[in-house]
């Protein structure tokens, strides 16, 4: 590649464009990336139509980063135009990755939250209770917009993803250390999170020693101490269920985890695994005592499956629309 | 994984056990269609030898490398099926149970519904065997010395057994002398026998072997290691006596003045000093000082034992001593403690005067106990009449369901006594005559005949009218309600577990059963192992037991011992936690959780190590590691995903 620059795509699905700004984040070294590569679509930042990307060969892109979770019908077909047109696939952020915190909305119906959005929230306007359609008749024209799907999906569950950079957003040096890995052509096996294998415990410097709480507590409850771990002090921390990458960069100002780069190397489900062992810290042999210490975890499914719920086995409180 | 997978699958009718539910040929065609599979056969018993020669053949003629048998709990026989793949070549890791017994025919009605699941069980056998390795056991170094917690009968049986096998053995016992209940007691059913007679020459014994060591008035205060390699501490409380320089001549007990102590061995009846020997045949019989009431600990003034003491052996600057011994085995033989009946207010133990214990009326008539062998009321009168109520505490749903075994007899014994000693009227009233032992029935017949009142109904209530103890039956064999009036009543309280016992299983970790005594590893085949390797159990720390009783599991659990530590190596089971290095980030979730404490935290790497010795391959810790890290030899998530799979496909 070192003869030509490389063809660079980015995209920005259902999310918060948190990313996108992660991406400018890497500010000076953005002019490294102009140095090596084009940017051929970023809609953020640059103004390109869909058609030009349908215009593309297959395969015209080197890299495309997609962030965002498919929530409807243009984010799939997008995504699945980027596949065909990018020789690598990476899922930049949570949402992309794992469904992200907008993946909390499958503990809802679809009909739940747009009458939510259309209709219940204080500042609604909205008369005739007019719920938008994906086709619906405007002065004698048939309007279409993208059709909301049932649920909130990871990109994976519609395409073939070659890479995983997750986090909320992941840390600019992190997406700078993978451009500069995709330049020198030194990438990891295809399927594999572009993070270390380790756990956030192994990047947070607190020093663990009780593994037994007594009471939890949220973290408006307490000013922590600085040195210990938080777990011991009671907090629910998914550092020990998350992946590490992130330099532990909540629990280093005194804030507990709370799961956004994902699960650990080969496990299948965060959620599960955090509230294992968050749950077994709890562990007496008094029972109605551990039931006590145990209800006093608020909203444990908001709480261990706040960046995961597409990506666990519990996948949501309903999942039936097929892809 | 290049070689071809060919599945051997058989499918067991355990006689009619499993084919009365399951239609066992149906299980098998099924089985035949799944991929892999090569043979699929059912057989009238698979573990029996033509069914394990099925297999034989099958692996050597048809090159079957993955075995998977339909039939009982691998807890039955897993290891029997292990075997026979071994024994011609192939790894018994390769080998996967499908429980269509316990979890199949003998819980369903349902035929069809019985099939189904079975062949469901059998999907996912299949599904997973592919998926598994080949592991081996391993041997690390043994320890030949053993261990014995509790020095009463079976624990004393158990060591002198060791010792008798040229093994050196120590025993740890909390009290200051070694005896145990049996020490208590005047004579012994059902040949009436003198308990001391019989007893104290073996505890003399263990005192003068060479390879047995004793620690008294101790207890059992950490445990580390594992089977073969347990390094024990003990704690030797402070006696205040220096044991070397003690001549055991009593004089300090003679002049102690204070003397007003309620004595614990004599079950409260009498009094004792502050220093003292709990009863004339203690080994070792050298006094101890009680610190809580001695006026030296608790004044400061007084020293009276410390000046008369010939060899200068009272020492008030004594500490509590912390010693550590390694061991190979450990026999736990902790006894067990009577049910206190004041628990329960209907049978007036502690209201009124005359009720009192079995334990107590055993010291009563014991020559050598507080009131010299004669039967007497508080007053001081002999009795004229006696009721001895069963099942106090035991067979009653509202304290312990269990039957405490040898209380029937035990009555039965101080009934004779109390004929013999007062020749009163004595009136038994029990539930049901659980006489079981070699010998106990024809006792029962002797002691029918010598004029005892057997009443058929449990004493319900003990009351007092006018001065007068009344007891309260439903007398089934007349049908009739029944008020008995009597001056004194003995209770034969039930056997429980002692008041250490969840401790001293958490120091062990070695589990209990519900009632709360220590639970064996089977009750019929391994009785007297543990689920933890190297430490037996033996006596009525197990569950209610009588002298002979006792006396068979210590030598039994002695031979235990025995058979480990004369193995000279430990084999270790192969399916065991590990932990990749890679992937553990340190969180140390899993170190405290494991109740072997097999897991440490290596300081310098910051990752969890698994001590492959200690492990017993539980999953606690894999099921609670928040990573990937933790996995367990032969249940690795692949493989449990895999057979979940195989379940749901059907």
């Amino acid at each position: 590649m070192s003869d030509k620059k490389l063809k660079l795509g980015l995209y920005w699905a259902a999310g918060c464009g948190g990313c996108d700004v992660a991406v400018l984040d890497i500010d000076e070294k953005i002019l490294d990336v102009a140095e090596v590569a084009d940017i051929h679509f970023w809609p953020i930042a640059m103004d390109f139509k869909y058609k030009d990307v349908a215009a593309m060969d297959d395969g015209f892109l080197d890299v495309c980063f997609l962030n965002g979770a498919i929530r409807n019908s243009e984010n799939k077909e997008v995504a699945e135009l980027l596949r065909a047109k990018s020789k690598v696939l990476v899922a930049l952020g949570t949402c992309a990755c794992y469904g992200g915190v907008i993946g909390l909305a499958n503990f809802c119906t679809r009909e739940e939250i747009l009458e939510t959005a259309f209709k219940k929230t204080v500042s609604t306007d909205n008369p005739e209770g007019i719920i938008p359609q994906p086709v619906s008749e405007v002065d004698g024209c048939e309007l279409h917009i993208p059709e909301v799907y049932e649920a909130v999906y990871k990109l994976d569950d519609f395409v073939n993803v070659d890479y995983y950079l997750p986090g909320c957003p992941p840390r600019a040096e992190l997406i700078a250390k993978a451009i500069d890995a995709i330049v020198a052509g030194q990438l990891p096996e295809p399927g594999s999170v572009l993070l270390p294998a380790k756990t956030v415990c192994d990047e947070c410097k607190r020093e663990k020693k009780d593994r037994h709480v007594d009471e939890f507590k949220r973290p408006w409850e307490l000013i922590p101490d600085e040195e210990k771990c938080l777990l011991d002090q009671g907090l629910v921390c998914m550092g020990p269920a998350t992946r590490a990458g992130c330099g532990a960069a909540c629990t280093n100002v005194n804030m507990p985890c709370r799961g956004c780069y994902g699960p650990a190397e080969g496990v299948i489900d965060q959620g599960a695994k955090a509230m294992s062992a968050v749950a077994v810290t709890a562990v007496s042999t008094n029972l109605a005592e551990m039931e006590k210490v145990i209800s006093q975890v608020k909203d444990p499914a908001g709480t261990f499956y706040m960046y995961g719920l597409p990506n666990s086995l519990l996948r949501g409180r309903q999942m039936k629309e097929a892809k | 994984m290049s070689e071809e997978i060919k599945i051997g699958v058989y499918v067991c009718h355990c006689g009619s056990n499993i084919a009365d539910k399951v239609d066992c040929a149906a299980v098998a065609e099924f089985a035949s269609k799944l991929p892999n599979v090569t043979v699929a056969r059912d057989f009238q018993y698979m573990c029996a030898d033509p069914g394990q020669e099925l297999i034989r053949k099958d692996i050597k003629e048809q090159g079957i490398n993955r075995v998977v048998v339909a039939s009982c709990s691998p807890r039955m026989h897993e290891p029997t099926f292990r075997k026979v793949c071994e024994s011609v070549g192939l790894n018994g890791y390769f080998f996967e149970m499908a429980n269509i017994r316990e979890h199949v025919s003998w819980c369903t009605e349902d035929r069809e519904a019985a099939t189904e699941k079975a062949k469901a069980l059998v999907a996912a056998a299949v599904a997973r065997v592919p998926l598994q390795e080949p592991l081996y056991e391993r041997y690390a170094d043994m320890n030949d010395r053993v261990l014995v917690i509790g020095g009463g009968i079976a624990g004393i049986e158990a060591a002198l057994k060791v010792s008798g096998g040229n093994k050196e053995v120590v025993i740890v016992e909390k009290e200051p002398s070694i005896g145990g209940t049996m020490a208590k007691l005047d004579k012994t059913f059902p040949t009436l026998d003198c308990s001391a007679c019989i007893l104290t020459p073996k505890m003399v014994e263990c005192a003068q072997r060479d390879n047995v060591k004793l620690y008294t008035y101790s207890e059992v205060e950490k445990v580390d290691g594992y089977v073969g390699n347990f390094t024990v501490t003990i704690r030797k409380k402070a006696r205040s006596v220096d044991l070397d320089k003690c001549t055991g001549c009593g004089l300090c007990i003679t002049k102690c003045p204070t003397k007003d102590i309620p004595h614990e061995w004599e079950e409260n009846l009498t009094t004792r000093t502050a220093i003292f020997t709990p009863f004339p045949q203690a080994v070792p019989n050298k006094p101890v000082i009680d610190r809580e009431n001695c006026r030296y600990f608790t004044t400061g003034k007084c020293g009276i034992c410390a000046k008369v003491c010939p060899t200068d052996a009272v020492d008030f600057e004594q500490e509590d001593e912390l010693v550590t011994e390694d061991f190979g085995a450990i026999i736990v033989a902790t006894g067990f403690e009577l049910f206190d009946p004041s628990v329960g207010p209907q049978w007036g133990f502690g209201k009124f005067d005359n009720v009192i214990t079995s334990l107590q009326f055993e010291r009563m008539v014991n020559a050598s106990g507080p009131t010299k062998g004669k039967v007497l009321l508080k007053n001081g009168e002999e009795p004229k009449s006696i009721a001895i109520l069963h099942c106090i505490g035991s067979r009653d749903e509202n304290y312990h369901e269990y039957c405490s075994r040898f209380c029937c007899t035990a009555a039965l014994k101080l009934a004779h006594l109390a004929k013999e000693k007062t020749n009163g009227d004595v009136y038994s009233f029990y539930i049901d005559m659980r006489t079981f032992g070699k010998g106990y029935e024809e006792f029962y017949n002797r002691i029918m005949s010598e004029g005892i009142h057997f009443i058929r109904g449990k004493g319900t209530e003990v009351v007092e009218r006018k001065g007068q103890l009344l007891v309260r039956t439903e007398d089934t064999l007349l049908g009739k309600y029944r008020e008995v009036p009597v001056d004194m009543v003995v209770l034969m309280a039930a056997c429980q577990p002692g008041q250490d016992t969840e401790k001293l299983a958490q120091t062990l970790a070695i589990q209990r059963s519900a009632d709360g005594f220590f639970l064996e590893a089977h009750p019929k085949l391994e009785p007297l192992k543990t689920a933890t390797d190297g430490i037996f159990l033996c006596g009525a720390c197990q569950g209610p037991k009588d002298i002979p009783d006792s006396v068979a599991q210590g030598a039994g659990a002695a031979s235990e011992a025995l058979s480990l530590i004369s193995a000279g190596k430990v084999k270790i089971s192969p399916i065991v936690a590990r932990c990749d290095e890679d992937k553990c980030g340190g969180c140390m979730i899993c170190i405290n959780l494991c109740p072997y404490t097999a897991i440490s935290y290596d300081e310098e790497k910051k990752v969890a190590v698994v001590n492959e010795a200690k492990c017993k391959g539980c999953g606690t810790c894999s099921g609670s590691c928040p990573t990937g890290a933790m996995t367990n030899t032969n249940f690795t998530d692949e493989q449990i995903m895999t057979q979940i799979e195989g379940v749901l496909a059907v």
